[in-house]
């Protein structure tokens, strides 16, 4: 799914387009500490495995299927920078060479599918991971969850970017109701095909997965006597023990812009769905307001018209939403009172 | 199956062919369906003559690069998604309303997805030419002379030479799987194509690996050497820029009618 040419009017894609670019730039210059000089081949080969695994489409319901966004995919498999540019790449050969996508919207396509996804998907994946505990296996739910939240994050901005340069007066509370209905679905789907892909991975070759790095339990040495100790490594040449010598167990920056993002992200859409259903005078007041000033307020009134029952899927996706709230805060509750509990078993 | 390939992507739009159009360098080309594409973007979208211009305009293109229409209808289908929501805004959009054929339907609405259904053709069917006039290599090569970071051309032209490879990995391992009478028919099934994604990954990841050592034996040392393209002479950049500025041609002289 590419935004083609003129979805979105020129200045808004110009504005996409620089995002785009600085975001490039940026995973150009990181990419070389996730893959150093083998950056060009791997990230080369990966572009391509995501182009591919693109065409592979599972069903979402009646009659329709869907495909993988494949962003959190990529990002867990190896890195958000390296990640970045694969998604960038496969979209840049898309829009040229498939005449998929426009090459005016490649900006924004870029964006939306490239940072977008990969930033909220390792942000929510690297949160997980810190309230799961340290094994590769963990990796798994972490890049499950991360892909679900990724794709509801690109409908959302998808919508903001609309009500900015879509030049239509659209009732967009409902409209982002619908996006994130339909997407929360999508979203489904590609945290059941990315977790079970990166668990298919894991169980061959787990070093291979960016984000399962220095997860993997230190090797344990049992001599004769039935002494154990842990081997330590001794060449710092395995970008392996690198990356885990310099990443802390659990590192509070990478929890508290996840949490962050999370919190930013639902604040946003719960105060969407409160004036996308407001209460019976409250709607009539926005309706007659709205008529004159639709232009300038395309993007603060969200008056309903009469689509008032669109509201019954933002109900449902709140719902949801609430219940993966509970989930999170209710780990985190667990995390801290068995931290506690072992602190008190040392003592 | 849904779990199947769907051949639409792998296509490669590519026509052999010896044309103006083809022999235009590749920047050449891209340089000007930026700026076709950005002219018909920044074109307001009651300018409706404006618009039929631009169609006009391709069609020449296409008559002049000998790539026929029953080549490019079917290629439009890319954009099928975003016809539907297109066609869903004058019914859901606000503002003043118009009785179509007895329908209310919302007139800014109807003028924004008629926005999106012409601009997006346009920038479709522009698309397609440029693919099917350009080899990928000639392409990359364009790209490098746009001074796009020479590490994204590196990748991108990686993709390139082994997306083939991969894809039919791909069929090879659904082949496989269908041989065995496997049908993706519901949910469940997914884990046996997210196995066999994850399989593709470790063949892929590993095939890389390969690569580079190859690459590293043959003197290999961070950046590759490229082949500069000869530059585009001022003859090709006039013959390039003959749509964007009859299509601006176009958008000026239709801006008071």
């Amino acid at each position: 799914m590419h935004v083609p040419d003129g979805f979105l009017n020129a200045p808004t894609s110009v504005a996409t387009g620089a995002v785009a670019a600085a975001g490039v730039a940026v995973a150009l210059r990181k990419a070389r500490n996730e893959l150093d000089e083998r950056t060009v081949p791997l990230a080369g080969l990966t572009a391509a495995f995501i182009f591919a695994v693109q065409m592979l489409n599972f069903p979402v319901g009646v009659g329709t299927s869907g495909h993988l966004m494949g962003g959190a995919l990529a990002a867990v498999l190896v890195g958000p920078w390296t990640g970045l540019l694969c998604i960038s790449v496969v979209l840049l050969i898309q829009a040229l060479i498939f005449a998929d996508g426009g090459l005016t919207a490649l900006g924004t396509n870029i964006t939306l599918i490239g940072i977008v996804t990969i930033a909220v998907g390792w942000a929510v994946t690297k949160l997980v991971l810190a309230l799961l505990p340290r094994r590769p296996a963990a990796v798994v739910p972490a890049a499950a969850v991360g892909a679900l939240v990724s794709v509801p994050a690109a409908a959302l901005v998808f919508v903001l970017l609309f009500a900015i340069g879509g030049e239509v007066s659209l009732p967009f509370g409902a409209l982002l109701g619908t996006m994130l209905g339909w997407h929360l679905l999508i979203g489904i789907g590609e945290a059941i095909i990315t977790g079970l892909t990166v668990s298919a991975v894991i169980a061959v070759r787990p070093d291979l997965v960016f984000a399962a790095r220095g997860l993997q339990p230190e090797l344990q040495l049992k001599h004769a006597d039935g002494t154990v100790v842990t081997a330590t490594v001794d060449n710092a040449e395995s970008i392996d023990a690198n990356s885990a010598a310099e990443r802390p167990a659990v590192s509070r920056r990478v929890l508290l812009i996840g949490a962050g993002i999370v919190t930013a992200l639902l604040a946003g859409v719960v105060s969407f769905f409160a004036s996308g259903s407001p209460d019976g005078l409250e709607h009539v007041a926005e309706t007659e307001g709205f008529a004159d000033t639709a232009r300038d307020h395309a993007f603060g009134a969200f008056a309903l018209a009469d689509y008032g029952d669109v509201g019954g899927i933002p109900v449902g996706v709140a719902g949801l939403l609430g219940v993966v709230v509970t989930v999170v805060v209710g780990l985190l509750i667990f995390r801290a009172v068995r931290r506690r509990s072992r602190e008190d078993a040392t003592v | 199956m849904n779990s199947g390939v769907d051949g639409g992507h792998s296509h490669l739009l590519y026509r052999h062919g010896d044309s103006a159009v083809h022999r235009l360098p590749a920047h050449v080309k891209v340089v000007a369906l930026l700026a076709f594409v950005l002219v018909v973007v920044a074109t307001p979208r009651d300018h409706f003559v404006a618009f039929a211009g631009f169609a006009l305009l391709l069609v020449g293109v296409a008559v002049a690069a000998h790539v026929p229409a029953r080549f490019v209808l079917p290629r439009m289908l890319v954009e099928v998604p975003f016809v539907v929501f297109a066609l869903l805004l004058p019914f859901v959009a606000t503002g003043e309303r118009v009785a179509v054929l007895g329908v209310a339907l919302s007139q800014d609405g109807l003028l924004a997805g008629w926005n999106i259904l012409a601009k997006g053709t346009l920038g479709v069917v522009a698309s397609i030419l440029l693919a099917a006039t350009t080899d990928a290599r000639a392409l990359l090569l364009g790209l490098q002379r746009l001074r796009l970071p020479s590490v994204l051309v590196e990748i991108a032209s990686f993709m390139v030479r082994y997306a083939d490879v991969i894809v039919s990995d791909m069929r090879r391992m659904r082949i496989a799987r269908e041989s065995r009478a496997f049908e993706g028919r519901h949910l469940g099934h997914l884990r046996v194509v997210a196995q066999s994604a994850g399989a593709l990954f470790i063949r892929t990841y590993e095939r890389g690996e390969r690569v580079h050592l190859a690459m590293l034996s043959r003197g290999y040392a961070g950046s590759m050497p490229l082949v500069d393209p000869a530059p585009a002479g001022r003859a090709a950049w006039l013959t390039g820029a003959v749509l964007p500025i009859a299509a601006l041609a176009v958008a000026t002289a239709t801006w008071w009618l």
